[in-house]
């Protein structure tokens, strides 16, 4: 596993999470990772497939970025969210995989500095975990 | 509607931990709208499985579809190949259409994903009630249209039990007690002559106590003749 870069994807809302995204980009921080943005319409729009999905395919770590909770564009959109990434949580831990590989943010659009800190956390978690099934197959 | 829940991930993964080549069949009906068996509970069921396999370093393969009606056999027969192409079949349906499949392919074998609960109504989002108990003599027109046999705990048929104060039950203080429930509606309705009426021991040859039961219209049943056809037509 020497060399390899841990794999995130992030879920972010168009409205204030790729704009946090975009914005803290122009910062020019870099990681060591390689790090996958899916930009859908709001937070709410997630579902617990997509997270398992991304997990499934290969993700180490899966976070979904929303709107602040008080400040979300529909309202309720990031509360949605924050709820499917617990429910995923829940299913993670019953088949025995680490619930840490899935987090909810928020942020607001002018939050640059927010998005580097999420996805240090996220690579963090990534590192120390490692890749889902390092160990070989069994019958 | 049937109310289900899914059985425990880790119970399911026993279940199926001695197959290769495992086949979900979810249900588009009541176990969809209760959010247990429809398209996305099998999809996440999948995939949370393929994840553990993974981890796990196990290999099994596992496959989702969702029917239309589990319990009919018609949408079944759709997914046939599916079944009988898999080592076993895990049915994210209620227990009826579990065993739908189990008594078309016999020699299969399909293990229940859900825990078939309640024939409950959703009074909010994500929470659903018990309203009735399959009795078979249905008598909510003398009680307010609420229904003493599913919500009362005893199943009391002529009033309170002598454990009902403030309106909750004294199973559990957070349920409300039917009989209150019924004297507040038949209130309403100007009909509280009703309370007064007695009413005698109930008939349960109705219900489960009489075994298995069956219910048939004799009109929509097909002859031997039509039966034919239709065998011909499939």
């Amino acid at each position: 596993m020497a060399g390899r870069k841990p794999k995130i994807v992030g879920f972010c809302c168009e409205r204030h999470g790729m704009d946090a995204a975009v914005l803290s980009a122009r910062s020019g921080k870099q990681f060591d990772a390689s790090v996958r943005l899916v930009r859908v319409p709001c937070a709410g729009r997630v579902d617990g497939m997509h997270l398992l999905r991304a997990l499934e395919d290969g993700a180490d770590a899966v976070f979904v970025l929303g709107c602040l909770e008080k400040n979300c564009y529909y309202d309720t959109g990031s509360i949605e969210g924050r709820k499917r990434v617990g429910y995923v949580k829940a299913i993670l831990e019953e088949v025995g995989i680490e619930k840490e590989r899935v987090e909810m943010f928020n942020a607001a659009s002018s939050n640059s500095w927010a998005f580097p800190e999420m996805v240090a956390k996220m690579v963090e978690i990534a590192n120390k975990l490692g890749p889902i099934g390092s160990g070989g197959e069994k019958e | 509607m049937i109310v289900a829940k899914r059985k425990p991930l880790g119970e399911i993964v026993e279940m199926l931990a001695p197959f290769k080549k495992v086949t979900v069949i979810g249900c588009r009906s009541c176990v969809a709208i209760c959010l247990a068996g429809g398209e996305k509970e099998v999809k996440m069921l999948v995939s949370a499985l393929k994840i553990r396999n993974k981890k796990e370093g196990r290999r099994q393969e596992f496959d989702g579809f969702v029917v239309e009606r589990q319990c009919e056999k018609e949408w079944v027969k759709e997914v046939e190949d599916k079944i009988l192409g898999s080592d076993i079949t895990l049915s994210m349906a209620c227990s009826l259409g579990a065993q739908t499949i189990g008594d078309m392919y016999p020699e299969h074998m399909t293990f229940p994903g859900l825990n078939t609960g309640i024939f409950g109504v959703p009074e909010e989002q994500g929470v659903w009630s018990e309203k009735c108990l399959g009795c078979g003599n249905c008598i909510i027109h003398t009680t307010g249209g609420i229904c003493p046999i599913a919500r009362c705990a005893k199943s009391m048929l002529n009033g309170p039990c002598g454990g009902s104060a403030n309106s909750k039950c004294e199973v559990n203080l957070d349920v409300d007690c039917a009989w209150a429930a019924i004297y507040d509606r038949l209130k309403l309705q100007n009909r509280l002559d009703l309370i007064e009426k007695v009413t005698p021991a109930k008939d349960w040859s109705t219900s489960h106590s009489g075994g298995r039961r069956i219910f048939a219209r004799e009109d929509a049943k097909l002859t031997p003749h039509q039966k034919k056809g239709k065998e011909a037509v499939q």
